[in-house]
């Protein structure tokens, strides 16, 4: 069978040594990031990512920027359930329950708990994304301009469903990120556009740059409003096995989030967030006792933790695919994959089946990874948690500095990052998400290409986005999703959502 | 008549988007723009900024009259030295070197914390150049120049 000659390869090429080592370098690197108060996966991706281009081979580094984010997913599960810290907003809920539980000195299970029901997550998911991608590649190969144009027109609109806050303000946080992205120089007619007249910028603004000073410098520069000692009050996890009545309650939570994740997550714009909550929903309505809720409940952790990590595998499949990043984190990856020389979308699947068979089972490598070594090393994640900021401050801006220096060597991407980490903190005050606009960078220059070039097949006729059947329908899906979204029944459910989280 | 109000963070907001479309808008008009058959380099920046202007402007509009959250304060130490401290990593690394840069960058991000005190953020910033040196200079061997010509090390 396909699959299993397919899961084969993909083995075969994650399970080298080299692989392995640099899928446990990102998984160990991810969490010691991941684990820090209030930096978040995303924060911790952009600040990895320039190490990851240090690897000569594309298929090792993409390897270890998964671990990187596996490892830096758990490091925030960590972080929410040891100190009510949550580092991402998709382990929010996370933080509500697993915090009570080690209140009451489970810390050890809840920790556990987060570990095996994302493994189990894990596992379930990536055979959904072997078994789903292929299939999904096909139809991919048949899209032209039109119907690209059209489906990342669906992710940015989704993208803003997803957001927090006023929809009205995501969208123009992607179109700002639209325009950002087309700093350089045009593609068409070799034209320099909007670097001001610094040649540095002539190849555009550096991917890196812009995603460490929007993610995390900014993230600094929130953390440093208010300084405030930490109280970490579990200061040795112990009893870390679950005990069997735990076993037997986790279980159904376990399962269902794995259901509602990998479905939820294969939806573009940010299906971890979405599938935590709704799993927290469904696990509160099912449960025979709901006022446990909110004060421990083993439950209020399994379900969450299992359905982002399902969703975080299932996002995936639209970027395996169609090229298309679900949510900020799988944009990184493109700019990640753009920067190797791989053009994200369905034509990777067959031209480098290695690479993408090797990232779907590094995935599940990844996974595991993180329960056999993590858990055992929980001790020294739970020192981690002491280092005081103005130690972790000096040592972030370093590794940061020199990372986006590596990249290419240019001094002005330093003065990029400082430009946008000012940005980036300013429009986080005045309650903008930054999510869409690092989307709308991404896509800018795709989105672009493929308008001039649908245009120029249509002679100039923008009905050829409506008159084909698969980029009609994509855009009809991208209206609908807008007009519910701005429902006012649908408008008020999502600000309680989103009120609840924060 | 009711007084006059504007919620000051969407109003800011709106006035930072009709910002930055005037800003992409205005260079665009000076690119070829071209028409909807071939566009130029201008059309699709052009057709963003107009609406990143109309948002803008809506969110201005949706502000008047209503309250949001609070801004709130900006720690303006710790803003200038944490933008700065790449800064001046970009300004240094050539001509001083990778070692002596990173000891800058360290030791100016370190005050960022009110709680620093010369001697700690010494140790501190000594305590991650050699780390640095270790792991990027001798470890992935990137090439960089550990000391740079301004110091007379050519």
């Amino acid at each position: 069978m396909d699959l299993i000659n397919n899961l084969q390869l993909g083995f075969a090429t994650a399970t080298t040594l080299t692989n392995l080592f640099f899928c446990l370098i990102g998984v160990l690197l991810g969490t010691l990031i991941g684990v820090l108060p209030g930096i978040g996966a995303t924060a911790t991706i952009a600040m990895l990512l320039p190490i990851t281009f240090q690897i000569g081979d594309p298929v090792s580094s993409l390897i270890m920027l998964a671990g990187i984010y596996y490892g830096a997913q758990y490091g925030g599960s960590t972080t929410a359930i040891l100190i009510n810290m949550p580092g991402e907003s998709s382990s929010a809920v996370t933080a509500i329950d697993g915090y009570q539980m080690a209140k009451r000195g489970r810390a050890g299970a809840a920790l556990a708990i987060a570990a095996i029901g994302s493994f189990f997550a894990g596992t379930v998911s990536t055979f959904l994304v072997a078994l789903l991608a292929p299939p999904l590649t096909v139809i991919a190969l048949k899209f032209g301009p039109p119907e690209y144009f059209s489906l990342m027109v669906v992710g940015l609109v989704s993208s803003i469903a997803l957001a927090h806050g006023s929809i009205v303000k995501a969208l123009a946080m992607v179109v700002f990120g639209l325009l950002l992205g087309l700093v350089g120089t045009d593609i068409y007619t070799g034209t320099p556009r909007f670097n001001l007249g610094i040649r540095e910028y002539s190849d555009g603004l550096n991917f890196v740059a812009l995603a460490v000073g929007l993610f995390g410098i900014a993230e600094i520069l929130r953390n440093l409003e208010n300084e405030s000692t930490r109280e970490v009050m579990v200061k040795k996890v112990t009893n870390l096995f679950p005990t069997r009545e735990d076993w037997k309650r986790m279980t159904p939570p376990v399962l269902r989030g794995t259901v509602l994740g990998s479905a939820l997550g294969v939806l573009p714009g940010g299906g971890a967030i979405l599938a935590s909550f709704a799993s927290y929903t469904l696990e509160k309505r099912v449960a025979k006792d709901a006022s446990e809720f909110g004060k421990g409940a083993i439950e209020g952790v399994a379900g969450p933790e299992s359905a982002n990590n399902a969703a975080a595998q299932t996002s995936f499949i639209p970027l395996l695919t169609l090229g298309i990043p679900a949510n900020p984190v799988m944009a990184l990856m493109i700019g990640a994959m753009i920067i190797q020389g791989i053009v994200p979308g369905p034509n990777v699947a067959t031209e480098q089946p290695a690479l993408f068979w090797g990232i779907i089972a590094s995935m599940w490598i990844g996974n595991l990874m993180l329960v056999v070594l993590n858990l055992p090393l929980i001790g020294l994640w739970v020192k981690l948690l002491t280092v005081p900021y103005y130690v972790l401050f000096p040592a972030i801006m370093t590794f940061c500095a020199i990372g986006v220096y590596s990249v290419n060597n240019n001094a002005y991407d330093l003065y990029a990052v400082a430009f946008f980490g000012l940005i980036g903190y300013v429009l986080v005050k005045l309650r903008c998400e930054p999510a869409p606009l690092l989307l709308g960078f991404v896509l800018g220059p795709l989105l672009e290409e493929n308008l001039r070039r649908a245009m120029i097949i249509s002679r100039g006729d923008p009905s050829v986005f409506v008159t084909r059947p698969i980029s009609a329908v994509l855009l009809a899906a991208a209206l609908a999703v807008l007009v519910v979204v701005l429902l006012p029944s649908v408008k008020k459910k999502r600000e309680e959502v989103f009120v609840e989280e924060s | 008549m009711k007084p006059f109000t504007i919620d000051r963070t969407n109003g800011l907001a709106g006035a930072l988007f009709v910002l930055v479309g005037l800003f992409f808008g205005a260079q665009a008009l000076n690119l070829p723009i071209g028409t909807a058959f071939r566009m130029g380099p201008g059309y699709f920046p052009l057709v963003l900024s107009g609406l990143l202007i109309l948002l803008g402007g809506f969110i201005i509009g949706s502000a008047v009259n209503t309250q949001s959250e609070e801004i709130g304060s900006f720690p303006l130490r710790g803003m200038v030295l944490i933008l700065g401290a790449p800064i001046l990593f970009g300004i240094f690394v050539r001509g001083l070197g990778f070692i002596p840069s990173i000891f800058i960058t360290a030791f100016v991000a370190s005050f960022a914390s009110r709680k620093m005190t010369v001697p700690l953020a010494a140790i501190i910033a000594v305590a991650l150049t050699v780390f640095a040196a270790l792991v990027f200079l001798y470890g992935l061997e990137l090439p960089f120049r550990p000391v740079g010509p301004w110091l007379g090390v050519r």
